[in-house]
């Protein structure tokens, strides 16, 4: 598989703090990396090194093959998208006019201008001075001016930040109908609950540095967080699958009616299994397997103590 | 160079939008109409060229309006993209950082370039109005309106390297209030009273042309006063003993005044973390 961008042992200080530090990371073509972390994990940064903005105290980037933060890498960013954490626009324009501003910055012609914004929900807005403009319409255009010209990576930051829940939704929905059209996405967000189904792979950053790096279900395996079990019984009733599930649970809570208990991902089936005829006794059974905010959590934690 | 003209050509448009351009030509073009018309009265008919007191009127208040004007569209030119958020997400497009600054530069260059020659054409239109200004000396005239807009360009350049250099828009505009004091107002008053405390001693024709050199505002004041003889008799410059400067000198420091703070902007800009 190619790679669109490769940072190997990036490192970037600012004074004697460091933003970023050895971080090994590839970008895959085709597919949609989320990169996240808590305000100050250095996301940004990431970002503004993989656009150029900036340059790394230490280590090597590769863009399309090329150093973003060279003389000549202004070329690279034609074939880039890039949507800036609370992007901002010159209010005296309309959304037309700096839309088509972008489009000659880019090279790739204004024709391309108005089905952009209606895919994006602001054709009729268009004419409308951005000052006039709210959080949410300012950040589909701005998302708008990072789809010109077809880019084959797209750089998002923080891109739901502020929106309220439908746009979020339609927001997701362009981002699954980009990775449907096989564009290569960087998402850096801390909406974990919500990327989590619109990722195929997930970066985890902590204080600068890159500690965990996979699928979902990678990561949940490297946490090593149980599934956790809730079962509603007959009334005391709770001891007889305790006894049966033996030393393979653990017990999170327990009542005359509930039980919940924690186990291993790879025994929950045999765990069920093993319930055979006291299945009379349960009224009804959940099962919850920790999500990334949970495994997020667990793997910074294990960060920290090492 | 392409994305400097595009980004040119969207300062243009800022300035047609947020009424830059308008307010700025009508400012112009009021001071100079009043210039003209008053200015005229006491020559009466004795045969003055009036055109060439227009010239003179003119020069003065060019050296007092226009590097004003430069410096408050140009302080904002990078510092204020940089607050507003704008600035990251233009560098983030095929533009290099060269393209940037010569694009924000170009386009000040045509906004203030739009203005003088609108505002002064009025001045000029109104005499032809009333006649009398036949014989005058256009060449003046227009050598006058081309060096506004060249000392307009180094005030320009100085307001844009200021710019880049800066983190805050308040300390960029401070900086640039203080350009303009120092070479507008101080600058001739200190080398008055250097002159006065010197008696000639250090200070000779020589120092003294390179002195007026270091100043653009003083380069300017030198060529449209000097440089044409129907000029200078109404400027109280003519006679014997005058500078040594000729106009291509002048005109070469002026345009070194625009290129150095240009090139230094760049250089600055081009080694910043956005």
């Amino acid at each position: 598989m190619t790679s669109l961008a490769t940072l190997e042992g990036v490192t970037k200080r600012y004074g004697r703090l460091n933003a970023i530090e050895n971080v090994d990371l590839d970008l895959r073509a085709g597919e949609t990396l989320a990169l996240v972390g808590h305000n100050g994990a250095g996301k940004t940064t990431l970002v503004k090194l993989v656009l150029g903005l900036i340059a790394p105290s230490a280590g090597r980037i590769a863009v399309f093959g090329h150093n973003p933060a060279s003389a000549g890498a202004a070329a690279l960013r034609e074939s880039l998208g890039f949507l800036p954490e609370n992007v901002a626009f010159h209010g005296a324009m309309t959304g037309r006019e700096l839309l088509g501003f972008y489009a000659r910055l880019k090279r790739c012609g204004t024709a391309e201008v108005d089905g952009l914004l209606a895919r994006v929900g602001l054709a009729e807005a268009a004419g409308r001075r951005v000052a006039t403009f709210s959080k949410g319409m300012r950040q589909r255009l701005g998302l708008a001016q990072a789809l010109l010209g077809a880019p084959d990576l797209l750089l998002l930051d923080e891109p739901t930040s502020g929106l309220d829940p439908a746009s979020r939704e339609a927001f997701y929905r362009t981002i699954d109908e980009l990775r449907g059209e096989g564009a290569t996405i960087l998402i850096s967000t801390h909406a974990l609950a919500e990327i989590e189904h619109h990722a195929d792979r997930i970066a985890v950053m902590h204080q600068g540095r890159l500690c965990a790096l996979g699928s979902v279900g990678e990561l949940r395996r490297k946490a090593a967080l149980p599934v956790r079990l809730r079962f509603t019984v007959v009334p005391c009733s709770t001891g007889r699958l305790l006894e049966r599930f033996g030393d393979g649970v653990e017990v999170i809570s327990r009542s005359e009616r509930l039980l919940e208990v924690g186990c291993e991902p790879e025994d929950k089936a045999a765990l069920l299994r093993s319930l055979d005829d006291l299945w009379q006794v349960i009224e009804d059974v959940s099962l919850e397997t920790p999500g990334l905010p949970a495994i997020y959590a667990r793997l910074v934690e294990v960060e920290e103590r090492t | 160079m392409r994305a400097a003209f595009v980004i040119a050509g969207l300062e243009v448009r800022i300035g047609l939008r947020n009424r830059w351009i308008a307010a700025t030509t009508l400012l112009l073009a009021a001071l100079a109409l009043s210039l003209t018309l008053l200015g005229s009265a006491p020559t009466g008919t004795v045969g003055a060229d009036p055109l060439a007191i227009v010239v003179v009127s003119l020069a003065s208040l060019t050296i007092f309006l226009l590097p004003l004007i430069a410096l408050l569209l140009s302080f904002d030119a990078v510092v204020g993209e940089q607050e507003r958020g704008t600035l990251i997400l233009l560098m983030a497009y095929p533009v290099a950082r060269w393209e940037a600054v010569i694009g924000k530069f170009l386009g000040h260059t045509a906004i203030l370039a739009i203005a003088t020659v609108l505002g002064y054409g009025c001045a000029v239109a109104a005499l032809l109005l009333r006649g009398g200004i036949a014989g005058g000396d256009w060449q003046a005239f227009a050598a006058m309106v081309a060096t506004s807009v060249l000392l307009g360009a180094a005030f320009l350049a100085l307001g844009t390297l200021a710019s880049v250099l800066v983190r805050e828009r308040a300390t960029a505009a401070g900086i640039a209030v203080a350009v303009w004091l120092v070479f507008v107002l101080l600058y001739d008053t200190a080398l008055l009273g250097l002159l006065v405390a010197d008696q000639g001693r250090i200070v000779g024709p020589a120092l003294l042309d390179a002195l007026l050199l270091l100043n653009p505002a003083d380069a300017y004041r030198l060529f449209n006063l000097t440089g044409s003889d129907s000029v200078s008799v109404y400027a109280g410059m003519a006679g014997p003993g005058e500078s040594g400067l000729s106009p291509a000198v002048l005109l070469s420091a002026l345009a070194a005044w625009v290129a150095v703070p240009l090139a230094l902007a760049i250089t600055f800009f081009s080694r910043r973390q956005l």
